[in-house]
């Protein structure tokens, strides 16, 4: 996998496949972290059927369609400007790294009218209307602004990584002979799509 | 693995990766209002496997860089099936 050329005689230690390695390492507790969460929610809407169906109602299914959309448009960018990377075509690699940061952005414009529309009704966590919903209502509710709310931390972060990475991209500390922290951002990013595709439909299209 | 080539996606191929995608999740979004009973929600997650495998696979790279990354994915995801074959057994039979 590495290739050895002259200017990467340059960085000494530097071991990319140990860098990936350790993304993925990183990327597994990750997946853990939210597969715990389905497991909750699969065990509750498992002994809560009716109340997780009718709850749902309450979700729009073209808001988290749109969003769907959005994350895998936004996965693509990403893996374009890798590829436009190991090309050695910076100005595609900094405009689908743009595209992606703002279509994140708008992904979280919609969460927040999403969630913010809840919020108006009274619902949110800790809200007397949910404290009085009943429990499987309150289950539903309190799993989807915890798993839809971390997973938008998640976006946050991917969003920090990915800037940092388009900084670096411009300014040629991140070129085609070493573009590590770009895969590793994009591997996350990839991540935070990844976990989406489980919650839309289990959020969102309960039948 | 020194002298092994870095392999390079094509755009197209992330293109075609991406309709892919959108098409799958078109159709999840379709069959919720088929009438299938308790099978809607495993047609919900086998379609978001198959994506969420496509995502692993081509956006993620694993079928082309080394092996060693898909192994340890795979480790994780059978980790993670059994947990969840387990926590059923657990509520469907106490």
């Amino acid at each position: 996998m590495e290739t050895i050329t002259t200017h990467q005689h340059a960085d000494l230690h530097r071991d990319d496949t140990a860098a990936k390695l350790g993304m993925w390492l990183f990327i597994f507790t990750e997946i853990l972290l939210f597969g715990g969460l389905f497991i909750v929610y699969s065990v509750y809407r498992f002994k809560n059927p009716v109340a997780f169906e009718l709850a749902h109602e309450e979700l729009s299914i073209t808001m988290g369609f749109i969003n769907t959309i959005i994350l895998l448009v936004s996965s693509a960018t990403v893996a374009i400007s890798i590829t436009a990377m190991q090309k050695n075509d910076r100005k595609i690699t900094l405009a689908m790294l743009g595209i992606t940061l703002l279509l994140a952005l708008v992904f979280l414009i919609n969460k927040y009218f999403e969630w913010g529309g809840k919020f108006e009704h009274g619902m949110y966590p800790g809200s007397e209307l949910m404290k009085n919903l009943s429990n499987g209502d309150m289950l539903f509710f309190s799993l989807y602004f915890f798993m839809t709310g971390l997973h938008g931390v998640h976006i946050l972060i991917g969003m920090i990584l990915l800037g940092i990475t388009l900084v670096k991209v411009k300014t040629g500390a991140v070129n085609s002979g070493k573009y590590a922290l770009l895969e590793n951002s994009g591997l996350y990013w990839h991540l935070v799509d990844l976990i989406w595709i489980f919650l839309f439909p289990l959020f969102y299209l309960i039948h | 693995m020194s002298d092994e080539k870095i392999h390079i996606s094509p755009y197209k191929s992330h293109i075609m990766v991406l309709l892919g995608l959108i098409v799958l999740t078109v159709i999840t979004v379709l069959i919720t209002s088929v009438e299938m009973g308790p099978y809607n929600t495993t047609a919900a997650m086998i379609i978001a496997s198959i994506k969420g495998a496509i995502v692993l696979l081509y956006f993620m790279h694993l079928r082309f860089d080394q092996k060693i990354y898909g192994i340890m994915v795979a480790i994780v995801v059978a980790i993670f099936a059994a947990v969840i074959v387990v926590t059923f057994f657990d509520y469907l039979y106490r």
